[in-house]
């Protein structure tokens, strides 16, 4: 296939996928056979771009005009087909958890949530190939309105409370401050394209370009900068592979991919460095890092503690793409990759140890790495990613980051990303610990495994009928003995663990990818 | 002569005969056979007009053969067929809609006079968008409200004969305005011709009788496009009038009132003077932007589903008016881009409210709850709509909004756009109160609405009939395709605008 085709085929294959799993609403194991293959399909059609674009070659498709002067366009440039590939790689795994968790947790509305958790991926490709900012701009919103029904998927009504802020937030922001940003640039600069070294230069200056920035920076409410954050904690009553997509897969790294493409693409490094009035967003990001983390300190429900704990990795690609060193850009890229393979490990942990033992809070885990280790460890291995420790990816990133910033004469991000890998390491290593040191507590267990327990403080996951959620269960007399979550969980929680290790150990390719951003031509 | 040459006259020649010939007949099936025949006849000329006014320009016909100024000429332009388009699609639609709506809404005794009202509101206005004659398009405006005050009067609900009431005080005094108006112009030029009347205006333009003459134009008019806080004649008449008519009225009276100030405006007066001038602007900004903010939160309150949409209604009239005051060739683009995108989104919205009144028999917001799951097509139809209206991209609304927020930007009117997008989101609170209710609220079995008709159990609402599913989704469909391939409406809305803003008045095209 030519390199548009393949574009082509990445943007259809989830909405062809999508019909077929309509269709097939009344027969699931059919249904669930299509979404797996065509996930499994999904990366034979990304990945081949890796070799031409990393050749200097720059993909194009055009679909048709919208506007007088402004085309549905898409190109693949480098940090596009990075994101791309983390999405394609990741769909296969997340419907792997998914089909587990869905059916180990007997939810209702299994076909809804495929149909739109295909459309999100096929929307999250759009933004990632996106050849201008009209173009990423709609595949945004899509990504937005196709998300909304998997977040209130339970449908009561606190799920359509949080719904209500998700959509509120999102859409606000984007229609509100992203929407005038885009034609703000439309009428300044003409053209909307991405092109490197940006096209603003010489259109826009003084303290307008901070003002630009600022309605960019926060209109992309998805990369949930600080304070425009609330949404994603809200988001968290959705079911747990939907977290996992939210956070690791499509939606926050479609912000953070936004954000970063506007500044290098549309304001360019070289007007980012000389307008002082753009400066205020290294100390945004280094704020939003720090407070996110210590908020993250403090939480005792694990999915809001992974929830916090991505807005402050956000920070970090934001802050390390402020920068604008070569070294630091490439250190951005790499931890959209890096974040979202460990996030979406820690978030398929946390929805293994609520299937196999309902535990939500980090307070009840005591122990648990003996009942279940394949989950913990996994777990571990993600959560030290998170912090920055090799063998795992997140060292990778962080290394790049820290160079930039050195490079770059920054003492500032140097500092923040310092203090927030000890914030990481005070959130993170105690859970490890108290999983595989500390004796489980027999009082909390049994709480933990009552049916009609009330939820806890910031109450996550609800099952539909506690009893009858647990096929892992062996004996229901001992509440100690629950062990390991549904096979499939595990294999897809393996999976996407290894994808951490991978990445530091093969780096090659991504690292090619991420470095080739910031090279001329 | 061949038929061709008489096509301008045929657009409204063929309801106004229709609607006698219904009455005459006096049988409910052959009145709705004939109306139906005539509507998508006279579709199918503006089609043609269109096709000819953009290959050739400006058409002109002399009524009868006497030739202008003396006789009444029927003079087409580009913004002209293309609102005549619009307005007879829509009336098409509309009777494919009727039958089986009405049903359930009008009693069967006024079937047939309801037909030939909505032919005569279809001449009417296809009248006012093909006249050259300011006189001749008050008449045609007259024969339009007089019919729809009609049509409103035969909802089912009583209190639509209150609201009936209201709309005839109202739209007369309108009316009366329009016509003080056009006679003191009449006084000042002795001509009654569009272009004549331009052509003579200039040389009296600083005398007090002609300015009266605008302003009682312009107030007669904002009257009828319900300007704010000229509106309070609408949320009423829309809520009550059967659905099948605030479809209508929603979707092409309120367009077509805003295309005949444009015309008197900008043909007539000539932007130079009225804004310049008259500072029109002056009148017109602050008002659209108070009718776009406070129409919207007052939408936001309403528990009547037909009567929020006809909040929106006047919301988004304040949007078109927001274009015609920025005078500039973006702004009116963004104004006849609207006029044509909001009535297919307003069109629709109200058509699946029309479905929703005929499987249930109620609109309040309470009886929507999970009519998601009992009629998934008609819902869908309005949740797309409504993102529409929202304008979210790849829908019609989308487009709108762009070129609304670009001319704002162009001006460099930063708390304009702060004003449109945050009436966009405003729309968002509005449209998804009814999203939350329909999909995720359990229907409540003891709340049976009992308005009219006999009461069907909530176990038991199926999906709308195809006769009313298929004319909204028509409409959904154009939301969609106009969302997506622009080129027709920027390209006409662009060239209208441009002719309009051009020279002075009769460049044509």
């Amino acid at each position: 296939m030519t390199a548009p085709m393949l574009i082509l085929a990445a943007l259809l294959l989830p909405l062809l996928a999508a019909l077929l799993i309509g269709l097939c609403h009344a027969r699931p194991q059919l249904r669930d056979a299509i979404c797996l293959a065509s996930a499994l399909l999904l990366p034979l059609l990304v990945l081949p771009l890796v070799e031409p674009v990393l050749a200097g070659d720059r993909p194009s498709l055009m679909l048709g005009q919208l506007l007088p002067g402004l085309d549905i366009r898409f190109e693949v440039e480098p940090l596009g087909l990075l994101f791309a590939a983390v999405a394609a790689l990741l769909w296969p795994v997340n419907t792997l958890y998914s089909i587990g968790y869905l059916r180990a947790n007997r939810e209702a509305h299994q076909t809804r949530f495929y149909i739109c958790f295909a459309v999100a991926l096929s929307s999250t490709l759009w933004v990632a190939y996106a050849g201008n900012l009209l173009t990423l701009f709609i595949g945004y919103e899509l990504l937005t309105l196709s998300t909304y029904p998997l977040v209130v998927h339970k449908g009561d009504r606190r799920s359509i409370r949080a719904g209500r802020v998700y959509l509120g937030v999102l859409l606000a922001s984007s229609i509100g401050l992203l929407l005038p940003a885009i034609l703000w640039t439309w009428h300044r600069a003409g053209t909307l394209d991405f092109v490197p070294g940006g096209i603003l230069a010489g259109r826009i200056d003084g303290w307008l370009v901070g003002a630009l920035l600022l309605l960019f920076v926060y209109g992309i409410g998805k990369a949930a900068l600080l304070p425009i954050h609330r949404w994603l904690p809200a988001a968290m009553v959705a079911p747990t592979p939907v977290s996992a997509l939210l956070h690791a897969v499509a939606v926050v790294k479609a912000g953070v991919f936004t954000i970063v493409k506007v500044l290098l693409y549309v304001f360019g490094a070289e007007l980012l460095l000389h307008e002082a009035s753009s400066h205020w967003l290294l100390y945004v990001a280094g704020f939003s890092i720090l407070v996110a983390s210590v908020i993250a300190l403090r939480q005792d429900n694990l999915k809001l503690r992974l929830a916090y704990s991505t807005i402050s990795q956000l920070g970090y690609v934001v802050l390390a793409a402020a920068i604008l060193a070569p070294l630091s850009v490439a250190g951005a890229a790499l931890h959209i990759a890096a974040h979202a393979f460990g996030k979406i490990t820690l978030f398929f942990a946390a929805g293994a140890i609520y299937t196999a033992a309902h535990k939500t809070r980090v307070s009840q885990l005591n122990g648990i790495g003996r009942q279940m280790p394949w989950t913990m460890v996994a777990f571990s291995i993600a959560a030290l990613s998170i912090i920055g420790v090799p063998p795992t990816a997140g060292f990778l990133s962080k290394w790049y980051i820290l160079m930039g910033a050195f490079e770059a004469e920054q003492m500032l991000p140097v500092l923040v990303v310092v203090i927030s890998t000890l914030l990481n390491a005070g959130y993170f290593i105690p859970i490890i610990y108290v999983a595989f040191f500390k004796q489980a507590d027999k009082k909390a267990d049994k709480q933990a495994g009552n049916p009609v327990e009330k939820p806890a403080v910031h109450p996550v996951d609800n099952p539909v009928d506690k009893q009858a959620v647990n096929p892992a269960r062996t004996s229901i007399d001992e509440p100690d003995s629950h062990g390991e979550a549904p096979r499939l969980m595990l294999l897809a929680m393996v999976a996407s663990a290894s994808l951490t290790l991978l990445l530091f150990l093969f780096p090659a390719l991504p690292l090619g990818l991420a470095t080739a951003i910031m090279e001329p031509g | 002569m061949n038929l061709l040459d008489h096509l301008p006259v045929l657009a409204v020649i063929l309801p106004l005969l229709a609607a006698p010939l219904c009455v005459l007949v006096g049988r409910e099936r052959i009145a709705w056979l004939i109306s139906l025949t005539a509507a998508v006849a006279s579709a199918v000329v503006a089609a043609l007009l269109l096709r000819q006014v953009s290959n050739t320009g400006s058409l002109s016909y002399a009524l009868g053969g006497w030739s202008p100024p003396w006789g009444i000429e029927y003079r087409v332009d580009l913004l002209g067929g293309y609102v005549l388009l619009l307005v007879t699609v829509i009336a098409a639609l509309v009777l494919c809609y009727a039958r089986r709506s009405i049903e359930r809404e009008v009693i069967a005794a006024r079937r047939v006079n309801f037909y030939a009202a909505l032919l005569l509101v279809q001449a009417g206005l296809a009248g006012i968008t093909v006249t050259g004659d300011a006189f001749n398009l008050f008449v045609f405006l007259e024969i339009a409200s007089l019919a729809s005050y009609a049509l409103v009067s035969m909802g089912s609900d009583r209190r639509a004969l209150s609201a009936a009431f209201n709309y005839l005080v109202m739209g007369t005094i309108g009316a009366t305005f329009i016509l003080i108006g056009i006679g003191f112009l009449y006084m000042m030029t002795g001509t009654l011709n569009m272009q004549d009347l331009a052509a003579r205006l200039p040389a009296v333009a600083d005398t007090r009788t002609v300015q009266a003459g605008f302003a009682f134009l312009t107030v007669g008019i904002g009257l009828k496009l319900a300007l704010f806080p000229l509106h309070q004649w609408l949320p009423n008449a829309y809520a009550y009038a059967p659905s099948v008519v605030s479809v209508l009225l929603a979707a092409t009276a309120t367009k077509v009132a805003v295309y005949a100030l444009i015309r008197f405006v900008f043909s007539l007066f000539g932007h130079d003077w009225a804004f310049a001038t008259m500072k029109l602007d002056l009148v017109l900004l602050p008002l659209a932007i108070a009718g776009v903010l406070i129409s919207s939160i007052i939408a936001v309150y309403q528990c009547d589903l037909k009567r929020l949409l006809a909040y929106s209604s006047v919301a988004q009239i304040g949007y078109m008016l927001m274009g015609i005051a920025i005078v500039s060739v973006t702004g009116l683009t963004a104004t006849v881009l609207h006029l044509f995108n909001h009535a297919l989104m307003k069109g629709a919205l109200f058509m699946a409210l029309g479905a929703v009144m005929y499987r249930i028999g109620s609109v309040q917001l309470k009886d929507m709850a999970g009519l998601g799951q009992r009629m998934p097509l008609t819902m869908a139809a309005f949740v797309i709509s409504g993102l529409s209206l929202v304008g979210v991209p790849f829908t019609v609304g989308f487009v709108s909004k762009w070129y609304l927020v670009l001319a704002a930007l162009e001006q460099g009117w930063w708390w304009l756009v702060a004003v449109i997008l945050a009436s966009s989101l405003i729309a968002l609170i509005y449209i998804w109160r009814v999203v939350e209710v329909a999909y995720f609220q359990p229907p409540r079995p003891s709340t049976m609405p009992s308005t009219i008709s006999s009461p069907i159990p909530l176990s038991r609402v199926e999906e709308a009939p195809l006769s009313l599913l298929l004319p909204t989704w028509v409409l959904v469909a154009a939301n969609l395709y106009f969302g997506i391939d622009t080129s027709l409406s920027v390209g006409i809305a662009a060239a209208a605008a441009r002719s309009l803003l051009g020279t002075e008045l009769g460049a044509g095209l």
